[in-house]
């Protein structure tokens, strides 16, 4: 009789595990592995891929000046403003709505939120409108107005711009999942955490972040770091979204989502491309890692 | 120690004191900010085509009208599939994906949550990690993978390779975790087996974690355009967000007649995402209580 309500119990594990496990394994795990895989190979789409060990890697390393002088610094320059940023942002506006009473935190937190439900590329029409490149773009129009330009800019076109622009709408649409987290996270410490911290000597807000709310909320702040890293890399697209082209004007705006897309399904080589996502799966894994330094549980790691 | 004495901050507080006030300086002028973009869709979807070309560019409508939406309904793309299509695409797509992913990650959830088996830990550990998947990254395996099972061109293209949602099931399974396990115990007792468990006791409980896989999954599949870019060659089986975003590349350059249709698309992508995220908002931060990482 138990015995067989055991064996019940294992095969309904299955069942109930089963569907997102093939899945999982499917779309997820399989495609990571054969990028591994296929970044040791010359790979065309047409001929069967060919292994040639480490040439994709140090072909990228020593010979693709792209990469180097561009996506490379792009993507660092990109990731490291947006990421810790809008990170430290989100962190700022969730301790500050949790500070106000409930209603206007409702309404206020909806509107801080709701860019992130538009996907940065869905929202490109507006992007393109406000940066038009005449003077009927809202931007250029409102500078020449107030005297601050004579012409209007390319702003899209414009390498000097489209850096800038790219890391503001990024920024404005990364208030997403990690916000709401670390929201819920500020407002779910015990007030009587704080009352014993002042008794301990804490004398100012800011100290009471440090000492109390930051550490009391650790778990929430480490998923916040990691939906900031994920959302970061994952934002790569709006460059050519927004210019319209890829590769994105004198490079300005490729970022390496944009270099394997560039290689993969523009020019075919998938074999160098597959080379260009696992370094970019190493450098979000890396990110990653340095978010749990951080806020991870010193205990367990 | 007596509460009066203590004078720090008060969290979450009951109601509105001068003392905020400072807060709602910093909050206020950066929620204008956050909503420029889309209080302006709003207007220009509205505008009609004088005041969408006037100039100097005016930021509110004068005399708003439906004519956009109209002609927006009206449209077909180049290749002669008309706008409905697209829409009928979209909704179909997202409701099925919607259902599954919720009904998929649920049941994950609760088998990690609450049963013993020897490979859960490592299970739930390669989901943490996957949290930081990028698709983006591997399109070229996937491309090939979804080429190699023949769902190039096929209505499931848009629905399986979206199923399986590390962050579904990573907030599912924490919140399960709530659950005390002397409740499933008791149901056991009187002899309830665990589909009924699942179906009677879990699913009522995690009710606002549902709610949360619900949006974010409405959020991917919605706005997704990299399916029909990449692995739907057929007009007719792309997505209505893949046709804004084509209307959206019109506007490049200023194409006139395209502007106030690919405002009023816009307003209908972004809409849908509005209106849900306020009916389910409670559930949503109720789940995000629980959304640590330990």
């Amino acid at each position: 009789m138990i015995k067989k309500r055991t064996r019940n119990h294992d095969s309904s594990t299955w069942v109930f595990l089963s569907p997102y496990i093939i899945l999982f394994t499917l779309f997820i795990v399989v495609p990571f592995l054969a990028a591994i895989v296929l970044s040791f190979t010359y790979f065309n789409a047409i001929e069967f891929p060919s292994f040639i060990g480490f040439s994709n890697y140090i072909g990228l390393l020593t010979q693709d000046e792209v990469f180097m002088q561009y996506v490379l610094p792009n993507t660092l320059t990109f990731a490291l403003i947006v990421g810790p940023g809008g990170y430290i942002l989100s962190f700022i506006l969730a301790w500050t709505l949790a500070q106000i009473s409930k209603g206007p935190r409702t309404v206020l937190a909806l509107i801080i939120y709701s860019p992130s439900m538009t996907a940065g590329i869905a929202m490109s029409v507006v992007w393109t409108i406000i940066f038009s490149g005449d003077e009927t773009g809202y931007l250029n129009s409102l500078l020449i107005t107030f005297g601050m330009i004579f012409e209007p800019i390319q702003f899209l076109q414009s390498p000097e711009y489209l850096m800038t622009i790219m890391i503001v709408v990024t920024l404005w649409g990364s208030m997403g999942v990690g916000f709401l987290a670390m929201l819920s996270g500020v407002l779910n410490i015990d007030s009587e955490i704080y009352e014993a911290g002042y008794i301990d000597g804490i004398r100012n807000r800011f100290q009471e972040i440090i000492y109390i709310t930051i550490p009391s909320m650790r778990p929430q702040m480490l998923f916040g770091a990691v939906m900031a890293v994920v959302g970061t890399f994952q934002a790569g697209a709006i460059g050519v979204a927004l210019s319209g082209s890829n590769p994105t004007p004198q490079y300005a705006g490729q970022l390496m989502v944009n270099h394997l897309e560039d290689y993969g399904f523009i020019r075919y080589e998938m074999g160098y491309a597959a080379a260009v996502s696992v370094i970019l799966l190493l450098v979000v894994y890396l990110f990653s890692k340095v978010a749990w330094k951080l806020f991870g549980d010193k205990e367990e790691a | 120690m007596a509460k009066s004495s203590f004078h720090g901050t008060k969290i979450n507080p009951s109601k509105f004191h001068w003392s905020q006030m400072k807060f709602y300086l910093f909050l206020i002028p950066l929620a204008i900010f956050m909503a420029l973009p889309i209080v302006y869709i709003l207007f220009h979807a509205f505008k009609p085509i004088d005041e969408l070309f006037a100039f100097p560019p005016r930021f509110f409508v004068e005399k708003p009208t439906m004519q956009n939406f109209s002609d927006l309904f009206s449209a077909s793309s180049e290749t002669g599939v008309p706008m409905a299509r697209y829409l009928f695409n979209s909704i179909i797509t997202t409701v099925v994906v919607m259902l599954f992913t919720v009904l998929i990650s649920t049941m994950a959830g609760y088998a990690l949550s609450k049963k013993k088996f020897r490979s859960k830990k490592y299970i739930f550990e390669i989901n943490t990690v996957a949290l930081m998947f990028v698709p983006a990254a591997v399109g070229i395996p996937r491309y090939l993978l979804i080429e190699n099972v023949g769902l190039i061109d096929s209505f499931f293209v848009h629905i399986f390779p979206l199923l399986a949602m590390p962050i579904g099931l990573f907030l599912v399974k924490q919140f399960i975790d709530q659950i005390p396990n002397e409740l499933l115990e008791a149901a056991r007792l009187d002899g309830a087996n665990d589909y009924y468990i699942f179906l009677k006791i879990i699913v009522p409980l995690v009710k606002p974690a549902i709610a949360t896989i619900a949006i974010l999954s409405f959020q991917l599949v919605w706005n997704n355009i990299e399916t029909s870019t990449l692995y739907v060659n057929d007009e007719g089986l792309k997505t209505f967000a893949f046709y804004m975003s084509t209307l959206a590349s019109q506007v490049e350059g200023n194409t006139v007649a395209g502007q106030g249709m690919a405002a009023a698309a816009a307003l209908i992508m972004f809409l849908p995402n509005l209106i849900i995220f306020i009916f389910l908002q409670r559930q949503v931060m109720n789940t995000m209580a629980h959304s640590g990482i330990k």
